[in-house]
């Protein structure tokens, strides 16, 4: 329904009455999604109360202050270095570090988004390829079928915060770029949701369009490319979205230990040597904004081609 | 030199007596599927030699192996033991030179392309110009009256179109030879015996040699110039029946005597190959 279609409605006169607004938004998903965003709001502020207490009142002892419970609210919602920022307060460093700053500054948000969002981009696409390429080869070879799948199993059962540093020190002696270091976390991370929906996907045809295939004695060049690879589409899509927040998570991974300087893992790490705790909640909530984003952008390309394949309505 | 040629003779694949002349030739083939329950014998000392432009009806009841023979034709499967030619050659030489469409029983469009351009599939692992294609496409979508419907997708055509189009799909290689394994089966009765009266008209029009499963007697009637009626546990033939129908028959031909004669006798042949299980 168009916004500016209230005409039709009954006693709705110009623009929208206050309760048709509700309705509409309550009729689709936003209604639900804000309610359940107010609640946590509203969680995340007594939270707050709860966690800032004893720092508070052990403050206000030493310097014989009496407050009122309004007041004392308001001050735990107020601290410099607070256990658990109040919303607000991660609202305005977001703020600040975003918008009312250059984004070229060392300090700002959207420069440390952009160096752990290049690595994400860089190490995703290298993983999804490493992906595509050994669920073919899987699917393909039987020798490959054997040994490789539990190797790629065993891959994941490591510990990715074990072996991040590893990658990144032996890579950065080795002068690799900190982006594709960094970016090799995230490929290590992303390949294997990718292998896994893939050799599952290039399986996925009907055995008697394999059939129709082979009685036209078809290349398996041509049977992957005009019958397996479209059919796994679905499946590629699905793994994307799980290989897009990995990576990035990869990404911040490979920023913690090694004294990186840039990204928001290095943000993180930095905001807790001192105690900065508005500055990692601002981090992690620009980290999280981010995979949403990506992930949301990962949805759209999977409707638009399953849309254009004529395979999604 | 001539050792040569005998070694070279040698190496072929024996081929059956009556390879030359018949469009397939079959001779004491048996199949033996190993499974986990042990091994079953699906086909039993098949003989069978089908000439150019016959229409041949494999009937018989489920697990007869009428569709493991029409597989084995078109080297889906492999034999265990006999012989069999397809155009003088072995199925899977065949196979390779694209020699037969194969209808199967679902009409197994690609989803994700439009009728035309399923159609065009085979074509384009055939390697043909785009304009050869686009000209057999258009060909044979008119041959199956399908006209008009080229960008639409498989889901948006009912059932009856669908496998329509499969056929279409078939006949675009241009074979001489058709497989068709029940393409009419998950059909209602009225769309069956719409397609079963096109079908004829086709096969009379391009006389091509069509190898046609079915569990119908009266489309297996109606449609063939010979009926091969199969027995189950092992898959062997019991009886091939020649019918004689004139060629230019339409539907009402079922209610004349001459077609419940034969009807009744492949009713009986299906009887007796049945009867032991009882």
């Amino acid at each position: 329904m168009s916004s500016t279609a209230p005409i039709a409605e009954p006693g709705g006169g110009v623009g929208l009455s206050p309760r048709i607004f509700v309705q509409r938004i309550f009729a689709g998903k936003t209604g639900p999604v804000l309610t359940v965003l107010a609640a946590l709001v509203i969680l995340w502020y007594a939270g707050a109360v709860y966690l800032n207490a004893p720092q508070q009142i052990d403050r206000d002892r030493r310097a014989e202050i009496e407050r009122s419970v309004t007041d004392f609210m308001g001050a735990t919602w107020a601290q410099e270095r607070p256990v658990l920022p109040a919303p607000h307060q991660v609202a305005a460093e977001i703020w600040k570090t975003t918008f009312a700053m250059n984004p070229t500054s060392k300090r700002s948000l959207v420069y440390h988004g952009w160096v752990t969002l290049s690595s994400t981009l860089t190490g995703f696409g290298i993983g999804v390829l490493l992906g595509i390429v050994l669920a073919v080869g899987i699917v393909y070879s039987r020798t490959l079928d054997r040994s490789l799948m539990p190797w790629i199993i065993t891959s994941q059962t490591i510990p990715i915060l074990a072996i991040a540093p590893m990658i990144v020190v032996v890579l950065g002696s080795l002068d690799v770029a900190p982006i594709f270091a960094k970016g090799t976390v995230s490929a290590y991370l992303a390949f294997f949701p990718v292998a896994v929906g893939m050799v599952k996907g290039l399986r996925s045809p009907d055995p008697m369009l394999l059939d129709l295939m082979r009685t036209y004695s078809a290349s398996n060049w041509q049977t992957l490319v005009k019958l397996r690879l479209p059919s796994a589409m679905p499946f590629l899509f699905a793994s994307l979205k799980v290989a897009i927040a990995i990576s990035l998570v990869g990404a911040i991974v490979g920023e913690l230990p090694t004294g990186a300087r840039a990204g928001l893992g290095a943000r993180l790490l930095a905001g807790s040597y001192y105690g900065q705790t508005v500055q990692i909640w601002s981090a992690l909530l620009v980290a999280a904004f981010m995979a949403a984003i990506l992930v949301t952008i990962v949805g759209f390309a999977d409707r638009l081609v399953l849309k254009r394949m004529g395979i999604a309505e | 030199m001539s050792e040569q040629v005998t070694s070279q003779a040698a190496a072929r694949p024996q081929m059956p007596a009556s390879a030359t002349g018949s469009v397939i030739a079959i001779e004491d083939l048996s199949l033996t599927f190993q499974t986990a329950d042990g091994p079953v014998q699906a086909l039993s000392g098949i003989d069978l030699a089908i000439r150019r432009g016959e229409f041949v009806s494999l009937i018989g009841p489920s697990g007869c192996g009428k569709t493991t023979l029409l597989r084995v034709i078109a080297d889906l499967e492999q034999p265990t033991s006999g012989l069999i030619s397809v155009n003088g050659e072995t199925p899977d030489a065949a196979r390779r030179d694209r020699s037969y469409g194969y209808v199967f029983q679902a009409a197994a469009l690609y989803p994700w392309r439009t009728i035309a351009s399923n159609i065009a599939l085979p074509l384009e692992i055939m390697g043909l110009p785009k304009a050869e294609r686009a000209k057999r496409v258009k060909r044979n979508m008119e041959l199956v009256n399908l006209t008009g419907f080229e960008r639409k997708f498989p889901w948006q055509l009912s059932g009856g179109m669908q496998q329509r189009a499969s056929i279409a799909r078939a006949l675009a290689v241009e074979p001489d030879l058709l497989l068709m394994d029940e393409p009419f089966g998950a059909l209602d009765e009225i769309v069956r015996d719409h397609l079963n009266e096109q079908l004829l008209q086709l096969w009379a029009k391009t006389n091509k040699t069509i190898v046609f499963v079915t569990h119908s007697i009266p489309e297996a009637v109606f449609l063939s110039t010979r009926i091969v009626v199969m027995s189950p546990r092992p898959g062997r033939i019991y009886d091939v029946i020649e019918t004689g129908l004139p060629k230019d028959r339409g539907l009402d031909i079922r209610e004349t005597p001459e077609f419940l004669a034969l009807a009744h006798r492949v009713r009986e042949g299906l009887r007796a190959g049945h009867s032991y299980e009882d």
